[in-house]
């Protein structure tokens, strides 16, 4: 017969019994308590249970980390090659729009005129060509559009909290910016301000230019909807939050709502201030 | 029918509404002590309101499929005896781990409730099979989970119509299912749970005995 979890294990080692919970097999079920006890792993069954308790929370949280832990490194994947796409797109559809127009003195411009040609069937062997790359554009696209899809569908469940505040690709580039959601969770709120300005921090530092107020977070209709004289505190407010989704999200990553309301409110009151100056 | 002991209609803001007694888990409203189980929320919840005779009658040995956040299988632990929750996704799983660090008879363990040979060496055979997978093949979990009942063993099951088939409509996908389910337990009752889910059956068999 089979052996059940606790076989060979010392009762007080969590570590152990959490393992074999998550490695171990069976065909069919038995009557483990009995077994424990009979084995003299536990004295009774009330005390099967509590070493039983506190090895499959154990095993079923340790497995939920490194489920996560593995999910956000393929969100900073999808987010890089989402943005590489974009760029790759839109200078493409330049180059697209350029060799157009030196043919057809109506070609149009951007992403619209390569998803028009894209469409043509032309019979002469350049705008053949001129079609053919147009229609890389669009597929380049709309494997941005399917990259975008999935970060919005993983990043809630990488990073529920910061994902509410942020929204799924903001959320997704502040975890790629920082080189993954246990990374972003160490960092102080003065670094999540800046995330994806480092050109401009560097230059600060250089003593080139004044301080960055914001990075990446500029993006967040928080910043940039306020009034130019109360983005630095908005900015300011914004990061010290979502630094502190990033550590809910990496240590507990249980939903706490109450940090929306407490960063709305905190908004309001900076964009009151402006009203008042 | 009678309730399991455990479970009491209790008064809600002058409505009687089922009810179950232990640590608050998910924010539920709580009075005396009683916290309100939803029956809108849970398919479990819909069948015992609604009537069904799903045989509980408290202190059973329960194998949960399906635990999601733990809503459901919280006001199960406060009436059942050692109750084991299978979920395979790691999100709602953090939820589950709250509710079940309040509880010391809930088990839950992270694994694919297809694959009951990855937590048969955990889970005693048990009373009762709650099952809420709401994913393609849910006949087919119920008969890979038969293995964990005796023969005077409840399968009590929900069925999502949409999971298995979202473009059929659901009465033929509910024959297809419960027809699967009678390869390997006797169905003893079956209904539809609306209006509280819509394109839910609820389902109660027990093991056909000789098979096996
Ligand atoms: C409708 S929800 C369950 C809700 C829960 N029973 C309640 O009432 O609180 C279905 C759950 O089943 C889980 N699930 C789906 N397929 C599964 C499988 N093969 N093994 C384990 N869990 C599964 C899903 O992740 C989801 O959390």
């Amino acid at each position: 017969m089979t052996d059940g979890w606790f076989a060979g294990l010392e009762p007080g080692d969590t570590e152990a019994a959490a393992a074999s919970i998550r490695e171990g097999t069976a065909e069919e079920p038995a009557d483990w308590p009995a077994l424990a006890v009979q084995a003299g792993f536990a004295e009774d069954e009330a005390s099967y249970y509590r070493l039983l308790r506190a090895a499959t929370v154990a095993a079923a949280s340790a497995a939920a980390t490194e489920r996560e832990r593995a999910d956000d490194r393929q969100l900073v994947h999808a987010v890089r090659v989402m943005d590489d796409c974009r760029e790759a797109a839109n200078g493409l559809a330049e180059r697209v729009a350029e060799w157009g127009g030196s043919r057809d003195a109506d070609a149009g411009a951007g992403l619209d005129y390569a998803r028009e040609l894209a469409d043509s069937e032309p019979s002469d062997p350049v705008d053949r060509r001129v079609a053919s790359l147009a229609r890389r554009v669009v597929d380049l696209d709309e494997e941005r559009e399917r990259l975008r899809r999935f970060v919005e569908r993983t990043a809630p469940e990488v990073a529920p909290n910061l994902t509410a505040m942020a929204g799924p690709v903001l959320a997704a580039r502040l975890i790629a910016l920082a080189g993954g959601l246990a990374a972003l969770a160490k960092k102080p709120s003065g670094t999540v301000q800046v995330l994806g300005a480092e050109d401009a921090l560097f230059a600060h530092l250089r003593g080139s230019a004044p301080s960055p107020k914001h990075g990446i977070i500029y993006t967040h209709e928080y910043v940039r909807g306020t009034a130019r004289e109360q983005r630095g505190s908005a900015a300011r407010a914004l990061a010290g939050k979502l630094a502190i989704a990033a550590r809910v999200d990496h240590y507990s990553g249980e939903r706490k709502p109450e940090l929306e309301t407490e960063l709305d409110a905190r908004i309001g009151r900076i964009r009151e201030r402006e009203g008042g100056t | 029918m009678t309730l399991p002991e455990g479970v009491e209609r209790r008064s809600f803001e002058g409505r009687e509404r089922l009810a179950t007694s232990g640590p608050p888990a998910y924010g539920e409203p709580v009075v005396d002590g009683w916290r309100l189980w939803d029956a809108g929320r849970s398919k479990l919840g819909a069948m015992l309101d609604g009537g069904f005779d799903t045989g509980l009658r408290g202190g059973e040995t329960v194998l949960y499929l399906g635990a999601a956040a733990g809503t459901t299988v919280s006001h199960v632990a406060d009436f059942a005896g050692p109750t084991y929750a299978v979920e395979f996704a790691a999100r709602p799983m953090r939820d589950l781990l709250s509710v079940a660090r309040d509880r010391e008879n809930l088990f839950p363990l992270l694994t694919d409730a297809r694959r009951p040979e990855t937590y048969a060496h955990v889970v005693e055979p048990v009373d009762v099979v709650i099952q809420d997978v709401a994913t393609r093949g849910q006949a087919r979990v119920a008969l890979e989970n038969r293995r964990f009942l005796g023969t005077d063993g409840r399968l009590i099951a929900a069925i999502k119509a949409r999971s298995e088939d979202a473009t059929r409509d659901p009465a033929p996908v509910f024959e297809d299912a419960v027809a699967e389910l009678e390869t390997g337990y006797e169905v003893l009752e079956t209904g539809r749970l609306e209006p509280s889910h819509a394109d839910h059956l609820g389902v109660v068999a027990r093991p056909e005995d000789g098979t096996f």
